[in-house]
């Protein structure tokens, strides 16, 4: 419970990525990773988001749920908020930054549904932390996801040039080059570890 | 017990009557614009509501911008100029405009949401394209996915268009769709022929309004349908003429081929009809009769794939190969190519090669 937020911070985005060691979010991360500019518009999304619903639900979870015994209603309740959150930026930007919206507008109801985001709620629950620890990990989970998913597309986007064996196109491929990108990343876990 | 089950449904309930309040309060807040006034070459106006886009509020008011591909931005063809109000230029519009056009504040319509008081200017001719309500006369099988479409327009309504414009029908709702959606059709009859038009329309596989028209109109119904809209015609000259079409863009070479026909146009002209086998071809006899009943007219169809089973005696190669075989200088010829994007570029490569200068080539990519 004493880490440091900074290392949280660092280790959420490389040796304990949500992605690469939880397997946690693979259902946008498979479909939009075709081409990097749809990722890029999705990470930032998600860095976003996660990064507030974090908070918030550490702070409902706190002060809403724990004095009322209600712990165990932390599922509905975190995805409800998540939902209810992203409604509310959807029409926020689509008032005021109407650019923004359309780059990011498609990708926004994409998160509601991505269990990434509803993972990092809960793993700050389970692992008791404080509100900093929260928000790092929150930011950091949301950087390492984006982090992933453009290496992902990145990769892809190379390999559309060659020839795959039919049966490996596509999720296939995908996931393959994730389960590499997994280990490489889990290879740094001796500077850095949080579980 | 009671006490704790009734507790837990409460506090539950209240946290979500409490976001569902914030939503409700802020989608009143944030997203109502109450009603907004288009002003029209400083000449009309219009009230609409506020918060939807140009093009459909235009729409609604009997004012029909040219769409094709129905709102989605992918088509380009959707552009007015906005004088005031119409916010900043968004991404999803730079793709189609020139710089020329964005200094010059061209938006595209579909993009554009009426937020506040609008000043555009369109040009006049728009006000000329009307809806028309029509008939389904018949509907009949070309290939195993391509029908012909019979519309015939009320009693005392006539459609003037140019050979090789286009209609944009409007889909209903049905089955899992739930908005209208508008699709470009072109004309396949004789610009001459008013008071019915000719379609004819491939399927694409769950696309929206091909699936309509396949499985669910029947001969008997209404169809509604706005235009003509299109600067792809048939142009006044007596340059040689190369037509090229793949699949559904025999269409509009099929109207100026009657329109050549039925005016007595003489004009050598040759039409090269791309398809992949021999059931993807069709009105082969209508061509053949076309050749009769035009003097200078020569009717070319090939296939890139012909199976063995078809016992195909003619031309066989990508159309842009067959082209190329066929045509030695092209610099004092016109050409209109209609078909997919793919096949219209690689035909505008071989043509240039071929000496025909860039503005006599006209062509409706689908
Ligand atoms: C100027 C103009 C004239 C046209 N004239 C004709 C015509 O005479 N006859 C005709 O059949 N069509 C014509 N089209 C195409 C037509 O407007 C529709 O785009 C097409 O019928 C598909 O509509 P949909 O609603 O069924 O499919 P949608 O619901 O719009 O599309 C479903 C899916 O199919 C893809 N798709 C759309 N069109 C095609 C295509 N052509 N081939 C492969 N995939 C596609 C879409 O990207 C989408 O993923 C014309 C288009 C233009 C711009
Ligand atoms: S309607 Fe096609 S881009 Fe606007």
């Amino acid at each position: 419970m004493g880490i440091s937020p900074f290392v949280i911070f660092f280790a959420s985005i490389f040796t304990s990525n949500v992605l690469l060691t939880n397997f946690l979010g693979m259902c946008s991360y498979l479909s939009i990773s075709k081409d990097l500019k749809s990722s890029l518009g999705l990470g930032e999304a998600v860095i976003f988001v996660m990064t507030v619903t974090s908070v918030l639900n550490y702070l409902v979870y706190q002060y809403i749920l724990v004095p009322f015994e209600l712990e165990y209603l932390r599922f509905i309740v975190f995805i409800i908020v998540i939902a209810a959150f992203v409604q509310l930026v959807e029409m926020i930007l689509e008032r005021f930054m109407p650019n923004l919206y359309y780059t990011l507008g498609i990708f926004l109801p994409l998160i509601t549904v991505n269990c990434a985001i509803l993972g990092v709620a809960l793993f700050i629950v389970i692992r008791e932390y404080n509100f900093l620890q929260s928000l790092a990990y929150g930011a950091g989970g949301g950087i390492g996801w984006t982090l992933a998913i453009l290496a992902l597309a990145g990769i892809r986007q190379k390999v559309d040039e060659t020839k795959i064996p039919k049966g490996l196109q596509g999720a296939g491929f995908a996931m393959i080059v994730t389960g590499i990108m997994a280990l490489a990343f889990i290879g740094f876990s001796g500077i850095l570890a949080i579980q | 017990m009671a006490v704790e089950v009734i507790r837990t449904v409460s506090i539950v309930s209240g946290i979500g009557v409490f976001l569902a309040a914030l939503l409700t309060l802020a989608e009143r807040f944030l997203l109502n614009y109450g009603m907004c006034k288009i002003t029209i070459n400083n000449d009309r106006e219009l009230e609409v509501k506020g918060g939807n886009h140009l093009l459909g509020s235009l729409l609604q008011n009997g004012i029909f911008i040219p769409s094709a591909c129905g709102g989605r931005g992918s088509c380009g063809l959707c552009k007015v100029k906005v004088i005031s109000g119409g916010g900043p230029l968004l991404s999803t519009e730079t793709p189609y405009l020139t710089k020329e056009e964005q200094e010059d504040n061209i938006r595209l319509s579909c993009q554009v949401k009426v937020r506040e008081d609008v000043a555009i200017e369109i040009p006049e001719e728009l006000f000329s394209i009307r809806e028309y309500t029509t008939t389904v006369e018949k509907i009949v099988d070309l290939t195993y996915d391509t029908k012909a479409l019979y519309l015939r327009l009320k009693d005392g309504e006539e459609l003037s268009f140019k050979a090789g414009q286009y209609v944009q029908i409007k889909v209903p709702q049905y089955g899992k769709v739930t908005e209208e959606v508008y699709r470009a059709y072109s004309i396949a009859s004789s610009p001459l022929q008013k008071e019915m038009i000719k379609l004819i329309i491939r399927r694409v596989p769950h696309g929206i309004c091909t699936t309509y028209i396949f499985d669910y109109l029947k001969e008997g119904d209404k169809l509604d349908l706005n235009g003509p809209h299109g600067d792809f015609f048939l142009r006044e000259s007596d340059r040689e003429m190369i037509c090229i079409a793949g699949g559904s863009g025999l269409a509009p070479i099929n109207s100026i081929l009657y329109e050549i026909r039925d005016k007595n146009i003489r004009r050598k002209a040759t039409f090269f009809f791309g398809c992949v086998e021999k059931r993807d071809l069709y009105y082969t006899d209508e061509m053949k009769a076309f050749e009769k009943q035009i003097p200078d007219f020569r009717f070319v169809p090939a296939l890139s794939a012909p199976r063995e089973a078809d016992n195909w005696p003619g031309e066989v190669g990508l159309i842009t190969e067959v082209v190329d075989r066929y045509i030695t200088d092209g610099s004092g010829m016109e050409a209109y190519l209609c078909g997919s994007p793919g096949m219209i570029d690689a035909c505008i490569q071989v043509l240039l090669q071929k000496g025909i200068p860039e503005d006599r080539i006209y062509y409706d990519k689908f």
